[in-house]
């Protein structure tokens, strides 16, 4: 048993050891250091204790940290400090002006935002439900042995450049929409107003199915990474009380997702807003607010990506970068608030990137 | 040769858990001290304790001394030199995935610098040779990937690997228990042989393992030594209830 | 009992509401999986219908000219892209050399210190907005800040514009391949009395690099069909250019200035270009996907 010390003693190892444990073998046998040192003990003893290079490294990896905020902010201050002459023009009215005439320097960003918003909703109206019914098939309906190569396929929709939707829609998609779909939405939806006007295939209708392909992966399969965080003992539940597949998706998986679906869909929302070259190419490129889909339009990136080279004269090129703070501003939002709501069901697990 | 480790009023927290209370124990030096307990009673934790691993959780937290010799090794060193003079095994081998036998087992001296070819390439076969896993893998030291061997084997290049760095103390936490029968007994021989060179600690459940290759024996109980002595006399006549409750299987 | 066999058509033990009931939920179960597989259908098309223009339209243009030599003046035949490819690639190379170190150093970042503290939560959370800020919006900012400072467009402002969005991406992947290490490896390493830095370096980076690596060539293709961003940075160039302080050509923003022109000729290399940066860009997600897979294995326990 362990012997009380009398307190306030010095005491050596040796001493300390005969107290304790007076029983125990080898007590005779001690060694006070170590035995003699052998190269490697000798080389070890004399290392550093690290600590110089701890502290380095890790300086260096904060500092790389904080680049992403140096980033944001850098971004930040540069366009408000290169938009300022067009933010102390115009002020607030800037986004509620239809005007945009770089010849008199009359600027308002109204058409812009118009055509952004139709591209980007209509865009969302014709993605989410076939989203939607991939996400379902991938996850509850398909064979697992089709399971990876359908999923890599519609991976490989969102490794295609901007640029090459852009081409593909100049030369196939205009002409299909001018040809064949203008014509027959006409017949079939005219009553609505939606589709009146001259049709030369380029418009948001156009603009807005392109951006519909091109937000579809990344909406879809968030939703499947949603879906699948749907613990099985769910599905198993409501497939006890005799539920058909159709009903236990519905019931089980997506009432318990809907938050992390509704920030799937504003991530989508928030890629569409941006998308600059593949919208460009196909939209007509006027800055009309007009209620007829086959109307050419004109969103905030495109103005950007179309006008800013040319751009004679501070005011309008300062017009331009607020557009693009504006538009900066608005997609951080909204991915914010999409991350957030995705977090929440996920839980941190590391977001989807793209 | 090994040093002996003295233990003073050491108390161990996780968080706010307090996981070993007022230890008080002295490990002689070239000898193997055994720890048995039943689960969670902290002999793990005290064995981390041991070489400072235990401060790698950044909610655990330790007072008390622990002398090597007579060096402090809470005051008079720091973490990562106490770790060059103690060796440790895992409970589960651990070689380093992407590292070939060879690297592994001298990967404690190159990592810290080491350059030296002939030396590292004798520290290799000796360690090896000292685990008893030489004649197995001396042909393909440098081929063969050191995740690509058996369970038992891993675990003994793992011991090689704590060896070469000529450690004065080896800690040991379980390390049989995920292996088969076989690589237990070859595992227990090692320990009997190391055991004049080195000061070994060994954490076990097996209490026949204790008997057999260790000449100290210490019971911890829920965090508290509660009784440390000779292996003949813990396992023949323990003075506390306790123990001879644990010794007799009565719980645990 | 009666000696008729016993089954369910016989038995109507359900009332006839429930049957409908049954019916109806059981129609509705089959036209919802028709609907969903409809969907996939209709989502696959235009990435077939994509691929198929792309080779009817370019692959005849692809010859050795396409590949060695600089357009030719308007309303000539022949020329290629050659300057554009290897613009990319320059711009590419500059934008990698930025980015990847940085990112992969946020990485280590997030994954050893900043697990679930505040500042790291904060850089984690940023880097995934950041992922979402439109690439023009990233072209125009460094076009303010390097171009103007400059007085003119060059390769290194493209580089550096690419760079940034490279960033986020690259932190994100490396963090998440570094949790995959064991937390056994690392206890293994620091046991041996390894300094944490040299731990991390040697032995988590190591045992995670396949997955790392996997998570650059994903910023990496992601960014080479890039075109927004260079429009004002490197501004694209009709000739050969290796200088870094000059404007340079890119290939999708060559393609771009291509498609919009006028000239049937300048569409056709168009196609050809297009199918050249698709091809690029497949092989390297494809290539991707099957390091991933090799990599999860080898690197995790």
């Amino acid at each position: 048993m362990t012997t009380e010390r009398e307190p306030g003693s010095p005491v050596s190892m040796r001493d300390r050891m005969l107290e304790l444990q007076p029983n125990i073998e080898g007590k005779g046998g001690v060694a006070e250091v170590g035995g003699p040192l052998s190269p490697i003990r000798a080389y070890l003893s004399q290392r550093g204790s690290g600590r110089v290079g701890d502290k380095t490294f890790a300086g260096v990896v904060l500092v790389c940290a904080c680049s992403i905020f140096a980033i944001v902010l850098f971004i930040l201050t540069i366009l408000v400090f290169r938009s300022r002459l067009s933010l102390l023009q115009f002020g607030w009215r800037f986004f509620t002006r239809q005007a945009w005439n770089p010849v008199s320097g009359n600027f308002g960003a109204l058409p812009f935002i118009y055509g952004t918003l139709a591209t980007s909703l209509l865009a969302l109206v014709i993605a989410v439900p076939l989203a939607l019914g991939v996400a379902i098939f991938l996850t509850e309906l398909c064979p697992r042995v089709l399971r990876a190569p359908i999923s890599f396929l519609t991976e490989l929709l969102a490794a295609i450049p901007s640029v090459v939707y852009g081409l593909w829609g100049i030369f196939v998609l205009v002409p299909l929409i001018r040809d064949v779909v203008g014509p027959f939405l006409v017949k079939t939806f005219g009553w609505t107003g939606l589709f009146v006007g001259p049709n030369f295939g380029v418009g948001i209708l156009t603009a807005s199915i392109i951006l519909s392909i091109m937000i579809l992966p990344i909406i879809s399969s968030l939703t499947r990474d949603i879906m699948q965080a749907v613990p099985n003992s769910q599905r198993e539940g409501v497939l006890a009380l005799g539920a058909t597949k159709w009903e236990m998706i519905r019931i089980g998986v997506l009432r318990n997702s809907r938050i992390g679906i509704v920030g799937a869909v504003m991530l989508g929302l928030g890629r569409a807003l941006g998308e600059t070259m593949a919208v460009t190419m196909v939209i007509g490129n006027q800055p009309a607010i007009a209620k007829s889909l086959f109307a050419p339009g004109y969103t905030l990136a495109s103005v950007i990506a179309n006008e800013f080279s040319e751009a004679t004269g501070d005011l309008y090129l300062s017009a331009l970068i607020e557009i693009g703070l504006a538009l900066f501003l608005v997609t951080i939002v909204v991915n914010a608030i999409a991350r957030l709501m995705v977090w929440a069901v996920t839980r941190g697990a590391p977001a989807r990137v793209g | 040769m090994g040093v002996g480790i003295l233990v003073e009023d050491l108390n161990a927290w996780y968080g706010s858990t307090h996981t070993l209370r007022d230890i008080n124990l002295h490990i002689p030096a070239n000898h193997a001290t055994a720890l048995i307990g039943p689960s969670g009673c902290g002999k793990s934790t005290f064995v981390r304790c041991l070489n400072r691993m235990h401060e790698t959780n950044p909610i655990a937290r330790a007072t008390g001394v622990v002398k090597m010799g007579e060096v402090d090794i809470y005051r008079d060193a720091s973490p990562v030199e106490i770790r060059r003079r103690v060796g440790m095994v895992f409970q589960r081998p651990n070689p380093f995935p992407t590292m070939s036998i060879y690297d592994n087992v001298v990967s404690g001296l190159k990592l810290n610098g080491f350059r030296n070819r002939r030396i590292l390439d004798e520290t290799c076969e000796r360690s090896l040779k000292q685990a008893a896993l030489w004649e197995e893998v001396k042909d393909d030291l440098k081929k063969k990937s050191g995740a690509s061997l058996s369970g038992g084997q891993q675990q003994r290049m793992c011991i090689a690997r704590a060896l070469a760095v000529d450690p004065e103390v080896l800690l040991m936490d379980e390390p049989a228990s995920a292996l088969d029968p076989v690589s237990t007994s070859k595992i227990e021989d090692l320990v009997f042989q190391l055991k004049s060179q080195y000061t070994i600690v060994i954490v076990t459940h097996n209490m026949q393992q204790a008997a057999r290759v260790a000449e100290n024996t210490g019971f911890f109980l829920n965090g508290r030594l509660v009784e440390f002595d000779s292996t003949h006399k813990i396992f023949t006549n323990p003075h506390d209830k306790r123990t001879e409750d644990y010794i007799t299987g009565r719980f645990g | 009992m009666s000696a008729r066999p016993f089954n369910s058509q016989s038995m109507n033990i359900q009332p006839k509401p429930a049957r409908f009931n049954a019916a109806r939920r059981a129609a509705t179960n089959y036209f919802v999986s028709g609907l969903s597989i409809l969907a996939t259908l209709v989502v696959l098309a235009p990435l077939a219908a994509i691929l198929f223009y792309l080779i009817y339209k370019g692959a005849s243009s692809l010859n050795l000219a396409f590949f060695t030599q600089v357009p030719a003046p308007v309303g000539e035949t022949g020329g290629g892209m050659a300057n554009s490819i290897i613009g990319s690639g320059i711009i590419l190379l500059l934008a990698s050399l930025m980015g990847v170190p940085i990112g992969i150093a946020a990485g280590v970042y997030l994954a050893e210190f900043g697990r679930s503290s505040l500042l790291g939560n904060a850089v984690r959370f940023t880097a995934d907005v950041l992922n979402g800020v439109p690439s023009i919006v990233m072209g125009i900012a460094v076009y303010s800040l390097v171009v103007v400072e400059q007085k003119h467009f060059s390769a290194l402002a493209g580089g550096i514009a690419l760079a940034i969005m490279m960033v986020p991406t690259i932190t994100r992947t490396t963090e998440e391949m570094l949790a995959t290490v064991p937390l056994a490896v690392r206890e293994a390493a620091l046991g041996l009395g390894v300094p944490k830095w040299r731990t991390t370096l040697s032995v988590s980076l190591r045992t995670a690099s396949p997955g790392i690596i996997t998570g650059c060539m994903l910023a990496f293709a992601r960014v080479a069909g890039e075109t927004a961003p260079l429009l004002f940075t490197a501004f694209g160039n009709q000739f050969w250019s290796f200088k870094l302080n000059e404007p340079i050509a890119a290939l999708p923003l060559q393609i771009y200035v291509y498609a919009i022109s006028p000239y049937d000729e300048w569409h056709r290399l168009a196609w050809a270009g297009s199918l050249v940066l698709i091809v690029l860009i497949m092989v390297s997600v494809t290539l991707v996907r099957i390091y991933a897979s090799r990599g999860v294995l080898k690197g995790g326990s």
